[in-house]
């Protein structure tokens, strides 16, 4: 690439024809020289334009005829720096920042972001604004697990889950567009708190949805749990050992699948999780089909906890009542000079966090969510790190597709489940 | 439906003292100079540690210590500008079996700063090493495949540092590929 650099890319771009090979033969067709197709290794790109990759996913793969034998991922295509971003900004100006890493769980983003600033702040958030999360995580659970099982189906060609599951997560964004306004990256949890209470009507709707769910759980179980292309592609393909996932530091469903009951709602509750009776699923073999049945019965009981917060919710107030970290109530501004203040202060500066780093980790939908935050004492994050389950369990996809045919590595991108956003961020 | 009063949730381990006791287990294993100190902020035990002994403390704590941590959280970087030495290591080690988290810092200045790798010990660093090399310039001693990971191979500078600007990043079109240099090199 050293002749014609002036010359824009697109000019000097040329697709090859037959006139730009000449007289020479054409590499691979002449019958003697061609090296033996057994034994003869391919390297490939998979991606980073290619939909079975779930994003902008780069795999460079050795092939060996129809057999994976080696994979590096490339990533970094979508880096956006939002890392760095929130270093500019207020800390509750990069909430907004920070739901954008994993874009299928904003609100375990926004949660775990606001964790750390809590643990720097030490501010207690009221407890009908942790059964409030608690729902609203719970949904997103629900969200990005559908819109997992749609797309991994899909890579299998199994077209008619894809319209079916993303019907039914479209139930969990009505209810988010209702309770604050958006159906993605909602910005609803605050440090401190939610940002507003959710609206009349809105338990009635969630109800709705929680009733439906299950009976349509069992249609998609119905749909693939009998398919003969779905059973094959899954079943004992992409095994790797616990102790294997546990050195890669894999967590989340594919830690469970493999047997180790590993979660961090039941190992070191955030959020209230202590108040709700749920179960873990654990898998026996470790295979892409339980990873498969350990994320549908994650669906159910993240059913469950959003019933029993709806019936527990307490009275009380929705964010702290602490005016230097929370807005206060609108009404308040007409008659109190202080919560002018406040809130004037809050809008312009935002609030100063005390000097201090703290780690907080969160069971995502993907496994451990992590967010390290360094405060300086200025009312900017010096550092916002999120430990994204994507990125790290990224690391394992080399072990479940290597000697696995092409078609079983596609099934187990598939339920790796990666996000791009968040590994990239 | 009542007014629950706010719950205190148990307090983290290790605790305070826990982690006292740890760091003189690492003391006694290693030697006095391995811990340069503790700190305990906010129910958060963080065990510093000088840069090069720090594949030594974590090899102490996942096998010999007796309150082994078998699993790495976490690996991350960051930089403590203005304070000095400016860049810091972290590691965010996990107990499943006790439920105890435990963090393990090490610091280190801008010029040349080298640690040695732990990707030996927990292959889950590997990814997450080639992250803090990209965004802060550690080099980690030892590490298979030390390359920048998210930011283009050819890119120049560490973005995370705190004194890399933000924004000026210029975009490219092909319209004005031709004025921007060395994309292509």
């Amino acid at each position: 690439m050293t002749d014609g650099l002036d010359t824009p890319y697109r000019e000097r771009e040329e697709s090859i024809s037959l006139g730009t090979l000449g007289e020479q033969p054409i590499s691979g067709t002449d019958v003697d020289s061609r090296p033996d197709r057994e034994t003869e290794l391919m390297t490939i790109n998979l991606g980073p334009h290619h939909p079975a990759t779930h994003g902008v996913l780069r795999l460079l793969c050795e092939l060996e005829g129809e057999v994976v034998r080696d994979i590096k991922p490339l990533i970094g295509y979508v880096h956006t720096g939002i890392e760095k971003s929130c270093e500019d900004q207020e800390y509750w100006k990069a909430i907004t920042f920070v739901e954008r890493m994993d874009y299928l769980a904003y609100y375990f983003n926004a949660q775990v972001y606001c964790m750390s600033v809590e643990t720097l702040l030490e501010e207690e958030v009221p407890p009908r604004a942790q059964y409030l999360r608690v729902i609203h995580m719970e949904l997103n659970r629900i969200a990005s697990h559908l819109f997992w099982l749609g797309t991994a189906a899909l890579d299998i060609g199994a077209i008619t889950m894809l319209w079916w599951s993303l019907r039914e997560r479209d139930l969990m964004l009505d209810l988010f567009e209702m309770s604050s306004g958006q159906r993605l990256h909602t910005r609803y949890f605050q440090v401190g708190g939610v940002f507003e209470d959710i609206p009349p009507g809105w338990e009635a709707k969630c109800r709705r949805a929680l009733d439906i769910m299950p009976s349509r759980l069992d249609q998609y179980e119905a749909l693939l749990d009998e398919n003969e292309i779905w059973l094959q592609r899954t079943k004992n393909t992409g095994i790797v050992a616990r102790e294997e996932l546990l050195e890669l530091g894999v967590t989340g469903p594919l830690l469970r699948a493999a047997g180790e009951p590993w979660d961090l709602r039941k190992a070191m509750p955030y959020s209230s999780y202590e108040d709700f009776q749920f179960r873990i699923p654990v898998g026996t073999v470790g295979d892409n089909y339980d990873r498969y049945r350990v994320r549908l019965v994650e669906i159910r009981e993240s059913l469950k906890i959003v019933e029993q917060a709806l019936d527990g919710l307490p009275e009380g107030p929705f964010i702290t009542s602490n005016r230097k970290v929370a807005l206060p109530p609108r009404h308040e501004l007409a008659t109190s000079m202080e919560a002018l203040i406040h809130h004037f202060k809050l809008v312009t500066e935002g609030f100063r966090v005390p000097p201090g780093e703290a780690y907080s980790a969160i069971e995502s939908p993907r496994g451990e969510l992590g967010c390290y935050v360094l405060a300086d004492g200025s009312a900017k994050p010096s550092r916002v790190h999120m430990r994204d389950p994507s990125f790290v369990n990224l690391q394992s996809l080399k072990r479940m597709g290597e000697n696995s045919l092409i078609a079983d590595f596609i099934a187990c991108i598939a339920m790796l489940d990666p996000i791009l956003g968040g590994i990239d961020r | 439906m009542t007014r629950a009063a706010p719950k205190r949730r148990p307090t983290a381990l290790p605790d305070a003292t826990g982690l006292e006791l740890a760091a003189q287990r690492v003391r006694d294993a290693l030697d006095d100079a391995a811990v340069v100190g503790t700190s305990y902020h906010r129910e958060q035990a963080m065990l510093e540690v000088a840069p090069a002994r720090v594949h030594d403390v974590l090899e102490h704590l996942r096998d010999h210590d007796d309150e082994p941590y078998g699993f790495l959280a976490s690996l991350h970087g960051c930089d403590y500008l203005p304070s000095e030495p400016r860049l810091g290591v972290h590691y965010q080690l996990l107990s499943m079996q006790r439920r105890e988290r435990l963090g393990v810092k090490t610091r280190l200045g801008t010029d040349e700063p080298v640690v040695p790798t732990v990707t030996d010990l927990f292959p889950t660093a590997d990814f997450q090493e080639r992250e803090v090399y990209d965004f802060f310039g550690v080099v980690f001693d030892g590490h298979p495949d030390m390359r920048r990971i998210l930011m283009p191979e050819d890119y120049e500078g560490h973005p995370q540092r705190r004194d890399f600007p933000i924004g000026g990043e210029p975009v490219l079109f092909t319209f004005n590929e031709h004025k921007l240099p060395r994309w292509y090199d």
